[in-house]
């Protein structure tokens, strides 16, 4: 039994639910089907993001750059958009994958190549992004009124009572149990984090697989980055500033190790769950905003205690007599 | 600097010493020195300098500023005007402090000097006009969403950053003068910390816990444009009046699906006549920019200047469906 449900998971999506009933217990509204619909949506930005950041964390990197990755493919899609308010969205989205993969590429290249700590890396090319930006929009906004109703409407539109965005999240969270679970990449990514030189000996790439993970973890910060800049209708330098640390602590809440290898799907998307659930309860909870940041500080401490409470004990004894007989 | 931007900055300055002379030498020749050309926001400024202009008859506005928005460049520009015995410089500063030397060297030489704007240290300055107070400004939050609401109602704040001195003032402002707007209720304050999705979460939040609240006021860019997309997909348009501080250019999609009805924000042409006026009372009709004195300037009314001969122009001018499309192209 508890192959099939991990205790990590099950534990994370316990505190989920103890959290909803003492949300409930506030503000009754907040567990209505359709306002848990609006937190899923709210939170899709960030599920896609923790799926991409789990990616590169399994191999034992970490990826800083995916909020100015997002904020400069929201930017360039939303200035494309302003030049050429004909351009079907399909085009749009492919641009924005595309840009965001060329930027995870640049990552990946200068950790693959030139063997730089991935943190440096990213806080680097961080920077570099939203220096970008800056240069490409002068600074300026790009604002509602200049985009096409078809972009801005886009994330909106619901299909079998969701709107896009969550379908978005949704097919993501699909695409990634198949590929971690089902695919020689999936599997390399733990085999690279969890020893990279016995991945060496089975004939693993350590570098190119960390390559690889990069431009997932980018061309899905460059699908985000549209998403974000239509679903808030406003493009600017600092949209999404900060962001890249709730993506890691996404990961961290789910039981991703930081120490790469240890990881699942439906952790990083509980911890992202969990996250947005927090993040949406607290306005309505009427909790003074001066305590809010230390409640959701906190909030996140004590999922990680818990975790690391849960993924203790996993060293296997496997010379008991030889223990017995010292 | 390039070798092509210094080409352009000495062309422009050329242009401006050949042309001088042909200006009828019994005009006043106010100059309106702006941070940087080709921004709408100072364009805007011109056009009321030009309206000022007309309306005094004998005046000739020289418009100018550098090509980008350094300290260096204006310092350029104040010299060529300098050179040029312009009457009066009123100038948007680049940066406080060093312009003082170029300003007290026009102001020596007979130069009346005002700062509109952005200011510069009073040493190389004889008055300032900021474009409102924050009295004006915390007045004008509560009032633009009592207006929408004749019978009363229920109001919340949507502010930037628990820490944001501005929007602190300015709400502290607002409470001040809640007296004087019975039946509006503020039922609660909340922090977007100026970022578009937490700002747009906690206006959710908001129309949430509060299902019949009338307003939401945010005194700040991000915020006020986050909530009206709230308000949009939220479906409480003509509901929740979304109003506050904002740019035309930014809050013309939520004028335009009537999430907003109005905001307000300095108007830079009220600022470009009113710097004029006030340069022309300073050099041509005596006044003395001092503390307490009060300096008229048009239709504008009278400016008084503080203890640091600042002085505040008006109430911020209020933007909605009847102005926006005058204005979202310019600022």
């Amino acid at each position: 039994m508890t192959r099939f449900i991990p205790a990590r998971e099950t534990i994370l999506g316990g505190a989920i639910l103890v959290l909803l009933l003492l949300i409930s217990s506030r503000f009754a509204g907040f567990v209505a089907p359709s306002n848990l619909a609006n937190v899923f949506n709210d939170t899709a930005p960030l599920i896609i993001l923790a799926l991409g950041q789990m990616v590169v964390i399994l191999t034992r990197c970490i990826d800083l750059s995916v909020a100015a990755n997002l904020a400069l493919t929201g930017m360039a899609v939303a200035m494309i958009n302003v030049a050429m308010p004909g351009l079907p969205i399909p085009v749009i989205i492919a641009i924005a994958v595309l840009l965001g993969a060329v930027m995870g590429a640049i990552n990946g290249v200068l950790v693959w190549k030139l063997a730089i700590p991935p943190i440096v890396v990213t806080l680097g090319t961080m920077t570099i992004f939203r220096g970008i930006i800056f240069l490409i929009s002068d600074g300026k906004w790009v604002n509602s009124h200049e985009m096409s109703p078809a972009f801005t409407d886009f994330p909106r539109i619901v299909l079998l009572g969701l709107p896009v965005l969550s379908w978005a999240a949704i097919i993501t969270i699909i695409l990634f149990g198949i590929m971690m679970a089902r695919t020689q990449f999936g599997r390399s990514i733990f085999a690279v984090g969890g020893n990279p030189h016995a991945a060496v000996y089975t004939g693993i790439d350590v570098g190119k697989t960390q390559f690889w993970a990069f431009v997932v973890s980018g061309a899905l910060a460059g699908l985000t980055g549209y998403l974000w800049v239509s679903r808030f209708a406003v493009a600017y330098v600092d949209i999404a500033g900060g962001f890249e640390l709730e993506v890691v602590a996404a990961c961290v809440i789910g039981g991703i190790s930081i120490a790469g290898g240890i990881g699942s799907v439906g952790g990083a998307v509980l911890g992202a769950i969990f996250l947005g659930v927090v993040k949406n309860a607290l306005p309505v909870v009427n909790i003074s905003p001066f305590w809010q940041l230390a409640i959701s500080g906190s909030a996140i401490l004590i999922a990680v205690a818990f975790n690391a409470r849960a993924g203790r004990n996993k060293g296997r004894i496997i010379l008991k007599e030889a223990e017995a007989t010292q | 600097m390039s070798v092509l931007k210094k080409l352009a900055a000495s062309a422009a300055m050329a242009a401006t010493m050949i042309a001088a002379p042909a200006f009828a030498q019994d005009d006043v020749r106010i100059a309106l020195v702006v941070k940087a050309l080709g921004i709408g926001f100072f364009e805007a400024a011109n056009e009321g300098a030009q309206e000022a202009a007309k309306e005094l008859g004998n005046v000739e506005i020289i418009y100018t500023g550098p090509t980008d928005t350094t300290a260096e460049g204006q310092i350029e520009v104040i010299n060529a005007l300098i050179a040029q015995q312009v009457d009066a410089i009123a100038i948007s500063a680049n940066d406080t402090d060093a312009l003082v030397p170029a300003l007290q060297r026009a102001m020596q030489r007979g130069i009346t000097v005002i700062s509109w704007d952005s200011g510069v240290a009073p040493d190389g300055r004889q008055m300032h006009l900021n474009p409102s107070s924050n009295a004006l400004i915390g007045n004008m939050i509560i009032k633009l969403a009592a207006d929408h609401l004749p019978d009363g109602g229920e109001v919340a704040l949507l502010s930037a950053t628990t820490t944001s001195t501005n929007q602190n003032i300015w709400m502290e402002e607002m409470n001040k003068v809640m007296g004087d707007y019975p039946g509006i209720d503020v039922v609660a304050t909340v922090y977007g910390d100026d970022l578009a999705d937490k700002s747009y979460r906690e206006a959710t939040g908001l129309m949430q816990s509060y299902p019949d609240l009338d307003a939401i006021i945010a005194p700040t860019s991000v915020g006020i444009v986050a909530a009206a997309q709230a308000v949009v997909d939220a479906g409480k348009v003509g509901q929740v009046n979304v109003t506050g501080l904002g740019l035309p250019s930014e809050m013309a999609g939520a004028i335009e699906s009537g999430a907003s009805q109005s905001f307000a924000i300095w108007n830079p042409i009220d600022l470009g006549y009113s710097a004029t006026m006030l340069a022309y009372e300073l050099s041509q009709n005596g006044a003395v920019a001092e503390p307490g004195a009060e300096i008229p300037m048009g239709r504008m009314g009278n400016l008084t200047l503080d203890e640091n001969n600042e002085g505040a122009m008006a109430d911020p001018f209020v933007y909605d469906a009847s102005n926006i499309d005058q204005f979202k192209s310019i600022f």
